[in-house]
């Protein structure tokens, strides 16, 4: 499903270069759960945005279902993101003074779907995400931090997307809403998702069955569990 | 598409009333202030330019030089040097003449049903209305044969009539007494408008000989007013009775002249010269405004773009193409500026209209005013709403996010 074949990341800064990612190479495949864990400034941010074909490498390849994905030009990036890629930020990332239906619809936008199936995909996914229905007419700046992360975690889902990769989904939240949230992915991959999830707690890395931890843009270790 | 385009523009504009609404309120006080500033400097330059036809056509005026008493100037018009005859052979003697109307006005004091006025008194000939376009209201104007008779009657103008006799009372028939001696009223003019001491609505006429036997005593005139057939030939008619007087008034040396002309294109040239200073002034005020509303629409429109590359980003990251998002962008510019220009050009000409009624300046909204306002604030909002937006939507998605 991913494939990732000795990506770095340079971020040049007038004359300072800082190498963020140094050549990694693993695999991640279909219906895994993986955290990649890792101190701020490990590389883990910056691999994720790879990762979700939002950055490009600066070296290296990087398979998405078999394609070559730093080849390839703006819009096809665009494609693939919203094809195959539901993303969830950290800071949620919402419209503001903007319907919870209709954030969950943006990726929709320019599509074929009617503006009925849309809302119906909108629903579902939300329903999915496990947002109260009671909800889904609310401006995004009326709902909890919670409840907002599900309003992007059903984004992410709208166009079912292969795989869903989250950065520090919880980074925002309170441990027990943390819980609410973690509790949603795992169900969301015993559904079959594929979900890749960065983040510095530990706590938060136990939900999966995978854990790559990242130091110095390395691999420190990858281990999962039985 | 269109409709999800047409959609996300409307719903970004209305979901954000107060950034929305200072943009167009920029776009329309920077079109609004040029066409009504320029529509005030047009309308004036015309209704002086009109004014100044009014007075007559192809006019040249002739008026005595003036009187020197041992080296000491009283003015030019004071000299008594112009006589009747002089009027007579202009008529008979130069080419290309319409109309020839000589004048003699002097102030006096007039009285009737007990109220008085002063005012100019002008002894003419019944040409005078062809040459000075004079039109009637009610009533006639002095005819030959009353000119001839020296009849004591008079043709007053409104300013006079409401002096006298109040507005809106028809002054035929009616008495007045100038100098003690009564005239009999037989018309009244058509107002031509005008103020100061020109104002040839606050003029009476009466006969040239009844003024020159009963009130100067005297058989000099003070004026002679030419039409020339057509505005071309004007300076040939203005070369050729020049010619003419300093003959008949023996002078060789035409700097020695006891008489002064003009003629009514140097009026107008004149005059245009100074309407067109003041249309200019006007329109620098008026293209500093729209300088200062084009950024007014500038800053609004970085601010936004800014302010929302976020929200860019975010497009960007959940899979909307650059193109879409461009698109937005450019919609919702156009659909700003163009609010925003046609309630400008709206206000702009409902201002000039309200000029025009309460204070009473002419005012003339002209296309080009419009478009070139229009123009300005649409290219500037335009532009500076899409190409942010455009630069934006070409960054990474996690630039975009990430832009403070």
């Amino acid at each position: 499903m991913i494939e990732c074949k000795n990506i770095s990341k340079t971020y040049v800064n007038g004359d300072v270069e800082t190498q963020a990612v140094r050549g990694l190479n693993f695999k991640i495949e279909k219906g895994e759960f993986v955290a990649i864990i890792g101190p701020s400034g490990s590389g883990k941010s910056s691999l994720m945005h790879i990762l979700g074909a939002l950055d490009t490498p600066t070296s290296g390849e990087y398979f998405l279902d078999g394609k070559e994905v730093s080849k390839l030009n703006d819009d096809d990036l665009s494609d693939l993101r919203r094809e195959k890629i539901g993303f969830v930020f950290q800071s949620f990332n919402l419209l503001p003074r903007t319907t919870v239906l209709r954030n969950v619809t943006l990726p929709l936008l320019f599509s074929d779907a009617t503006q009925k199936e849309r809302e119906q995909r909108a629903r579902e996914a939300l329903k999915y995400a496990g947002m109260e229905e009671s909800k889904f007419n609310n401006l995004s700046n009326q709902l909890s931090g919670g409840q907002m992360q599900r309003v992007a975690i059903a984004r992410s889902l709208i166009n079912n997307p292969a795989i869903i990769l989250a950065d520090e989904p919880t980074g925002n939240l309170d441990t027990k809403t943390s819980h609410v949230v973690m509790q949603t992915f795992l169900e969301l991959n015993s559904r079959g998702h594929t979900i890749v999830l960065i983040t510095h707690e530990p706590e938060i890395a136990e939900f999966a069955q995978r854990v790559i931890t990242i130091r110095d843009g390395l691999i420190e270790s990858d281990i999962k569990k039985k | 598409m269109i409709k999800d385009l047409l959609n996300e523009t409307i719903w970004s504009l209305a979901g954000n009333k107060v950034r929305s609404g200072l943009t167009i309120l920029g776009i329309v006080i920077g079109i609004a202030s040029v066409i009504t500033m320029v529509a005030i400097g047009q309308g004036s330059q015309a209704s002086i330019q009109a004014r100044i036809q009014s007075i007559g056509s192809n006019l040249i005026i002739v008026s005595p030089g003036a009187q020197r008493t041992a080296g000491v100037s009283a003015g030019q018009g004071s000299a008594q040097s112009l006589k009747l005859e002089d009027a007579n052979a202009i008529m008979s003697e130069v080419q290309n003449v319409a109309g020839v109307a000589p004048e003699d006005t002097h102030r006096y004091q007039v009285t009737a049903k007990g109220n008085n006025t002063n005012t100019q008194i002008t002894g003419t000939v019944p040409d005078y209305t062809i040459v000075r376009n004079v039109a009637i209201d009610s009533g006639t104007f002095i005819t030959a044969y009353q000119n001839q008779t020296s009849a004591k009657v008079a043709v007053i103008g409104p300013g006079v009539r409401d002096d006298l006799f109040g507005a809106g009372v028809d002054p035929t028939g009616q008495t007045i007494r100038i100098k003690n001696i009564d005239f009999q009223v037989i018309g009244l003019t058509v107002s031509k408008g005008g103020t100061g001491f020109n104002n040839a609505d606050d003029a009476i006429y009466i006969p040239l000989s009844t003024e020159q036997h009963y009130l100067s005593g005297d058989t000099y005139i003070t004026t002679i007013s030419v039409s020339a057939q057509d505005s071309t030939i004007l300076p040939t008619v203005q070369n050729d009775l020049t010619d003419l007087l300093l003959q008949r008034h023996g002078i060789s040396d035409s700097t020695q002249a006891d008489f002064s002309t003009i003629n009514q294109a140097d009026i107008i040239a004149t005059a245009s010269s100074i309407t067109g200073t003041f249309t200019m002034l006007l329109a620098s005020i008026a293209g500093i405004s729209l300088l200062v509303g084009g950024i007014g629409i500038m800053n609004m429109m970085l601010t936004t773009v800014t302010e929302r590359t976020r929200e860019i980003g975010l497009r960007k990251a959940v899979g909307i193409r650059k193109i879409y998002i461009n698109l937005q962008f450019l919609s919702e510019a156009v659909v700003l500026t163009f609010l925003g220009g046609a309630v400008g050009v709206l206000l702009g000409w409902l201002a000039a209209l309200a000029v025009t009624k309460f204070a009473g300046i002419t005012t003339q909204v002209s296309l080009s005013t419009v478009v070139l306002a229009f123009g300005v604030s649409a290219g500037v909002g335009i532009i500076f709403g899409f190409y942010p937006a455009r630069r934006a939507a070409s960054l990474s998605p996690i630039e975009a996010l990430r832009y403070e």
